[in-house]
């Protein structure tokens, strides 16, 4: 915008010449008072986020161990990296989670934004669908890891009573990462359905009224009216929920450490143990840098995919 | 899992509850001293002192406070950080350089702090202070020694494993005490072990392990239960079987050159280890795993056995609805009882600005005096033999055997720990490794690629 209408500024600038100073001086001004508005959160961007982040990078290059001063080792952490089958294995394990948990999070958060919308106006029941997202994410796991407990838990108790066998959801190694992506689409669906309750908020309901006149079935509009509308906000949702994914740490850690034989080894989990159980801080950094570029290519291609910058709002 | 990790890394926390109740007491005695101090002169110089078990800060608040009252230039401030955190908290002090003077040390970590200068040596206070070193158990002195030679830490406590039994269970299987403490095992029929066990599990139907129409598919008593494979310790799990098996963990202790993992007495014991889980005497893993913990599914009548740390012999006493009786680890093939006996330490930060009076502290922690403090408090075993024997005696004054335990130490058939500054990554090799044999992943003869690649880990150095 601001390269567009610069050329025609010039002509205008001459044509009143006595403002020119005026205004260039202000433009001066603008800037000023924007640096210090700017500065706090630059503070806090360049102490928290660029400084680690260059450091980290760094750190990757070196054997460094916190406790004894880094040597520089060049790219031999990638190297490792490369015949690393626990590295291979973790990125496996935390790309299934995702999938898991974003397809059926996802759907849900859409369903019930639906509901939200079209069957309650209710404050205090749409509400109540954010409840679980209010309780911290360890609270969550532990609760559930006592509630699916194999001997005592309230699931098995259940499932025993319609004849079903009691399942071991955090010690078969087919279960556990199915388990702990549940339970955090439970977390997060209601957070979810309201960024996209928002979203539904935002279609005109002229356009559902003009589609039911041509005779179009729900489900045609959901298809054709409700997504298409809906795609710039379900990208932002799904790149922010996705990105949040990919990071899945605490459930993990508080329920099977990552066991049974590997089975819920998420990246983030390794890089915690290498970090801070072997303090193998070098290696550990090197993986986090490739799990950014990793994050970073799957964020712009999901951007791309969805167009999320462009609207079919008209 | 809490607890299971307490397991992994060889001690067990108590119960949630209990811990929180201590670890208030433990605050409301912290805030007493610190208003104590206020009121004396500040001249005092303060010591920070760290351990992880709340149910043991009564009694080293008592050796500080009687400590205190012996040496008024010192302040002792214990503070007591989960488990779970303690070493994590601990590494972050180190890289602050803000560490605790002094810290309770356990054998699988302070190989790793040793080597990197974050403990004080202290053999040359040893020798001129004149401390006679033979006055602790055998072998715990010898825990701490660097690879260097350097002693990094004076012993503190010890503690073995015993088999912890349903005593009503136990008797309607028609057994006695005398048959618990009299028992055996081979890795070809399993001997009068596997038959206890056989006898003690009991099907959904009341069917016995031992008698006809037993459905190992739905057990409603385990005749033992286990929390986790053990990775490349198994404390409470497989280590006594292995180690009555004529196996041990490496080639030398402290500091291996090799571990033993792909050793054939190794694979055979887990071999006969995991035949118990095919007939339905223990838990599968996934099972195992898959629990709250072991002491509840003890408390509840899940299991009738448990091969369980002397550190929880008080909890385990104090499960309500339950009788417990401990026994000894059953004789194995070498003709002997086994127990891997571990020990903890009270180690110096080598960053402390107060070398000095920290010595004094712990030499006060490893003398008589406190010792005998903790032994009144039938926790655990404090490390000098006499103190020792009070412990015992105290135990058994609150109805727990501890002879289990001390038979170890009087026969000498107590294995100390691998000590090695990589025990980390070792774990994370053959914590995946035990656990894909114990599930049936993959056949006990593969621990010997999962011992080339720990022995791997080692000649990095």
């Amino acid at each position: 915008m601001a390269i567009a209408s610069s050329p025609a500024r010039p002509a205008t600038t001459r044509s009143r010449p006595a403002r020119r100073g005026g205004r260039d001086g202000g433009g001066r001004g603008d800037l000023r008072a924007a640096l210090v508005f700017l500065i706090p959160a630059s503070i806090g961007f360049v102490v928290f986020y660029l400084v680690p982040a260059v450091r980290g990078a760094w750190f990757s290059l070196t054997d460094y161990s916190v406790l004894a001063p880094a040597e520089f080792v060049g790219l031999e952490n990638y190297r490792r990296l490369l015949d690393d089958p626990l590295f291979w294995n973790a990125m496996k394990v935390t790309a299934y989670y995702v999938l898991v948990n974003i397809v059926i999070q996802t759907v849900v958060a859409i369903a019930l934004a639906m509901l939200l919308q079209r069957m309650t106006r209710s404050i205090l029941v749409r509400g109540m669908a954010l409840l679980p997202y209010f309780v911290a994410n360890v609270v969550v796991a532990l609760v559930w890891y006592f509630m699916l407990d194999y001997q005592i838990g309230v699931v098995n108790v259940l499932l025993g009573k319609v004849g079903v066998d009691p399942q071991a959801f955090f010690g078969d190694p087919a279960l556990a990462l199915p388990t702990i992506a549940l339970i955090n689409v439970w977390r997060h669906m209601g957070y979810t359905a309201l960024l996209l309750f928002a979203g539904l908020q935002t279609i005109s309901p002229q356009v559902y009224e003009a589609a039911s006149l041509d005779g179009a079935s729900a489900w045609r509009q959901f298809r054709s009216i409700t997504l298409p509308l809906l795609r710039p906000v379900l990208a932002l949702v799904l790149v922010v929920t996705v990105t949040g994914s990919f990071q899945i740490f605490d459930t993990v850690a508080v329920t099977t450490g990552g066991g049974p034989v590997n089975a819920t080894r998420v990246i983030y989990l390794y890089i915690y143990d290498l970090a801070f159980a072997q303090l193998d801080f070098g290696y550990a950094s090197a993986m986090s840098v490739v799990l950014f570029a990793v994050l970073l290519v799957v964020a712009l291609v999901q951007l791309k995919l969805t167009r999320a910058d462009e609207s079919d709002n008209a | 899992m809490t607890t299971t990790d307490h397991h992994r890394t060889g001690r067990a926390r108590r119960r949630p509850g209990r811990a929180v109740a201590a670890a208030l007491a433990a605050g409301l005695a912290l805030a007493g001293c610190g208003s104590a101090a206020t009121a004396a002169d500040d001249d005092r110089v303060a010591l920070t002192y760290w351990m992880w078990d709340a149910n043991q800060v009564p009694g080293y608040q008592q050796c500080a406070t009687d400590f205190e009252a012996a040496n008024p230039d010192v302040l002792i401030n214990i503070e007591q950080y989960g488990w779970d955190d303690y070493w994590t908290q601990l590494t972050a002090r180190m890289v602050a350089e803000s560490a605790p003077d002094v810290f309770v040390d356990h054998a699988q970590q302070f190989g790793k702090y040793a080597s990197f200068d974050q403990i004080l040596d202290v053999s040359d206070r040893v020798e001129e202070s004149g401390l006679d070193l033979d006055r602790y158990q055998p072998g715990l002195v010898d825990l701490w020694r660097g690879a260097d030679g350097g002693l990094y830490g004076l012993p503190k406590d010890w503690d073995a494993v015993g088999l912890f039994y349903n005593e009503d269970l136990v008797a309607e299987a028609g057994l006695t005490a005398e048959d618990m403490g009299d028992l055996e095992w081979n890795p070809e029929d399993g001997g009068s072990f596997e038959r206890l066990l056989a006898r003690l599990t009991v099907d959904a139907n009341g069917v016995r392990g031992d008698e006809p129409g037993f459905d190992k598919d739905d057990v409603a008593v385990y005749g033992m239960g286990y929390n986790e494979s053990g990775g490349g310790f198994g404390q409470v799990q497989w280590a006594s079987f292995a180690l009555s098996n004529g196996w041990t963990y490496a080639d030398r202790n402290p500091w291996p050159t090799e571990f033993a993992y792909g050793d054939p007495a190794l694979a055979e014991t887990i071999g006969w280890y995991r035949s118990l889980i095919e007939k339905g005497y223990l838990p599968p893993l996934a099972v195992a795993t898959s629990g709250i913990g072991t002491i509840e599914s003890m408390g509840s009548g899940s299991y009738a056995l448990l091969i369980e740390g002397a550190w929880n012999a008080r909890a385990m006493s104090e499960l309500q609805g339950v009788d417990i009786g401990i026994a000894p680890t059953p004789v194995g093939p070498t003709g002997e009882r086994a127990s891997v006996y571990n020990g903890l330490s009270d180690a110096i930060y080598s960053g402390t600005p107060h070398p000095d009076e920290a010595w004094r502290w712990v030499e006060y922690l490893a003398s008589p005096a406190c010792q005998d403090v903790v032994a009144e408090q039938a926790r655990v075993f404090p490390a000098l033999t006499a103190s020792s024997e009070r412990a015992i005696a105290a135990f058994e004054e609150i109805g727990i055997d501890a002879d289990a335990f001390a038979v170890h130490v009087e026969d000498g058939t107590g294995t100390l720990p691998p000590v090695t500054d990589r025990w980390a990554e070792i774990q994370a090799v053959m914590q995946p490794a035990m656990d894909s044999v114990l599930s049936f992943q993959a056949e006990p003869d593969s621990l010997v690629a999962a011992d080339d690649r720990v022995d791997g880990l080692l000649a990095d150095d």
